[in-house]
């Protein structure tokens, strides 16, 4: 009899059986995935607005400056007003960080205290334009000159976190959810002797539930991939990338491997259930899934290295957003698969057939 | 010839408990052998050291010349096993069911539809198992035992907790299976449903086996009164005493009942009385031999 017969058609029937759970679906594909676009769209726009001027009237200064330096619209965005009234209530509403009218020699800026920040910057852009106007209106080249070089901007786009922690989050929660319940459902209702009772080798039979839960990990992971790369979110995949899927592979194995540990010590699917909520949730949290863990105070970072996911956020961060090599993964895919060989080697220790 | 099962002095105890204390019997081939019992009484426990899901603590035990523990996969295509009605894979259709159970024994899945058929589930081929009332589940489940066409099945409880009708159209079902020439292991707390099926049973209580033999045999070897009742008035209580054969009578206001071991007398007498409307004889039942092996009445 073929060993490979029965293992295909067992994944077959457990995949069908996964597709059919609208639940699971929810929660590992779609629920992740909406995290994705909310975050994303969220914090993927989060460039500083340009600073926003009201001329109230003609303001030739301001206008001289900006025919006079092009780069100057970059920071500013300027609209006139004809009387003041409008555009004064524009300021105190904070939807104009200031108001300007020039009156002869002097350019009298109205600004709300409300935003400081706004204010301070307002305030010294203008004076700068003011400062720059009396230095030409005196004819003489100025005494000191200030240079700038812009420097290349490596810090995290949103996107380029959000997308392989929010998949790390998601990988973890089917990995550890789909393991510990198969195993204590299959107990408490019987299958397990059932399965143990036909001639079909026990390996062929977990083998078949890792295949399907990887099947399922690659779905998860293209699906993010595609939403990532559409042009609202803008991901774009360069280098090593393609080591997300080893990565992937190593995750899912050491999070099948805690959720048999869990499906093996459970007595009952609510003790299973809740267990799995207590590991998967502050893992997700303390693994870095929903903010950047460079960021956290340093408890929070030590911390963070007990848990399997930092190591395969960190692992898919590296290929995918820091655009870093393909040797950049390799020692998380270790620990990865170290935590999968231990974890399976305890359950297989708790192991039991039936629930008495 | 091999006996197609063969138990000795099978033993199991968990911590104080005795579930198994010394269990032996034979089942020959094409057999339909019944355990009986009370729950509690050990019978599942017989059935599994059987199955080889448990091991014995002491005792040998070999199915078809093999010993079934440990995990034995030469035996094991040649048995079928019905557990539970809800031992199956989630979600899956009973049509998808079959086939993922006949390719665990390597049969190709076009046998899911004849098995379908034989079980009376064409009908429901397409459905969901969880959508499946509790007799279709059985029956279903039963279909999964037979699906690699086994030499011996066991079957544990397959009509707890179903209606009677259900359990009507189940024993057809299990009649069938053992006609095709295979042979049956049933466990069951229902006396009725051995004395229905089964060729010979085994009464089972704490751990031990109290009785074995054809069904008919150990309720004649009793020698338990006939009950014959009639509809109540017909005949007035003392005359009912009075009657040849009669060892004691009773009227509860619906049936006059006379108890005897001379039906034949009382019949003739009542019919000479012209009393015999409604008129019902019982003998003497599987829990009558229950009753007087324990001396306690049957709970199921």
């Amino acid at each position: 009899m073929s060993t490979w017969q029965s293992f295909r058609s067992l994944a077959r029937a457990m995949f069908l059986g996964f597709r059919r759970d609208r639940g699971a679906l929810f929660f590992t594909v779609l629920f992740p995935l909406m995290f994705l676009v909310v975050f994303g769209g969220v914090f993927g726009h989060q460039t500083s607005s340009k600073v926003d001027i009201v001329e109230i009237g003609a303001a030739p200064l301001i206008d001289g400056a900006l025919a006079h330096d092009a780069d100057l619209r970059k920071t500013m965005k300027v609209t006139r007003y004809a009387t003041s009234a409008a555009a004064l209530r524009k300021v105190e509403k904070g939807d104009a960080s200031a108001a300007v009218e020039q009156r002869d020699g002097t350019l009298v800026v109205h600004y709300s205290a409300a935003d400081q920040v706004k204010a301070g910057t307002v305030r010294g852009l203008l004076g700068a334009v003011v400062q720059a106007a009396n230095q030409e209106a005196s004819g003489k080249p100025p005494t000191y000159r200030m240079s700038d070089v812009q420097v290349e901007d490596d810090s995290l786009k949103a996107i380029q976190f959000f997308t392989p922690s929010l998949l790390g989050w998601a990988l973890a929660s089917a990995g550890v959810f789909g393991a510990s319940q198969t195993l204590v459902t299959w107990r408490t209702k019987g299958m397990l002797r059932r399965l143990r009772l036909s001639p079909a080798p026990i390996a062929t039979v977990f083998g078949a539930r890792v295949a399907v839960s990887l099947a399922v990990a690659m779905v998860q992971l293209g699906l993010f991939l595609a939403v990532a790369q559409l042009p609202v979110f803008g991901l774009k995949l360069v280098g090593a990338w393609w080591m997300a899927i080893p990565t992937v592979v190593a995750g899912v194995l050491a999070f099948l491997g805690i959720g048999m540990l869990i499906g093996a010590w459970a007595k009952t699917q609510e003790t299973a259930q809740s267990v799995t909520q207590l590991v998967v949730l502050p893992m997700a949290f303390l693994g870095g899934s929903f903010f950047p863990l460079d960021d956290a105070p340093v408890w929070m970072r030590t911390l963070s290295y007990v848990f399997p996911l930092r190591y395969l956020n960190e692992a898919m961060l590296n290929v995918m957003g820091r655009g870093l090599g393909p040797g950049s993964a390799l020692p998380q895919i270790g620990v990865l698969l170290g935590v999968a060989v231990v974890t399976a080697f305890i359950a297989s220790r708790l192991f039991r057939w039936d629930a008495s | 010839m091999a006996h197609t099962i063969n138990a000795d002095g099978l033993r199991k105890r968990y911590g104080d408990v005795r579930a198994v204390d010394g269990v032996s019997f034979a089942v020959e081939e094409g057999e339909f052998f019944g355990i009986l019992g009370p729950n509690g009484a050990g019978k599942t426990t017989a059935l599994e050291i059987i199955e080889g899901l448990r091991e014995a603590d002491e005792g040998t035990v070999t199915v078809l010349g093999l010993p079934p523990w440990p995990r034995n996969p030469k035996l094991l295509p040649r048995i079928g096993v019905q557990l539970q009605a809800s031992a199956f894979f989630e979600r899956l259709t009973a049509r998808e069911q079959l086939q993922t159970f006949a390719s665990l024994y390597g049969v190709p899945a076009r046998k899911a539809d004849a098995m379908l058929e034989a079980v009376g589930l064409t009908g429901k081929a397409g459905e969901r198992v969880e959508k499946l009332s509790g007799g279709q589940a059985q029956r279903l489940s039963i279909a999964c035992a037979l699906v690699h066409d086994p030499e011996l099945v066991f079957l544990d409880e397959p009509t707890a907790a179903l209606d009677p009708q259900a359990r009507r159209n189940l024993w057809d079902v299990l009649r069938q299976i053992n006609t095709a020439g295979r042979t049956i292991v049933l466990t069951t707390h229902y006396m009725d449903e051995a004395e229905s099926l089964c060729d010979r049973v085994a009464i089972m209580d704490g751990g031990k086996i109290l009785r074995m033999g054809p069904p008919a045999t150990l309720v004649r070897g009793l020698d338990a009164p006939a009950r014959i009742s009639v509809a109540s008035g017909v005949l007035p209580l003392d005359d009912a005493r009075a009657l040849p054969g009669a060892d004691e009578a009773a009227d509860d206001g619906v049936s006059l009942t006379v108890e005897t071991r001379d039906p034949s007398a009382v019949v003739a007498a009542l019919a000479a009385r012209d009393a015999l409307t409604g008129v019902q004889i019982r003998g003497a039942t599987l829990e009558d031999v229950f009753l007087d092996l324990t001396g306690r009445e049957y709970r199921a």
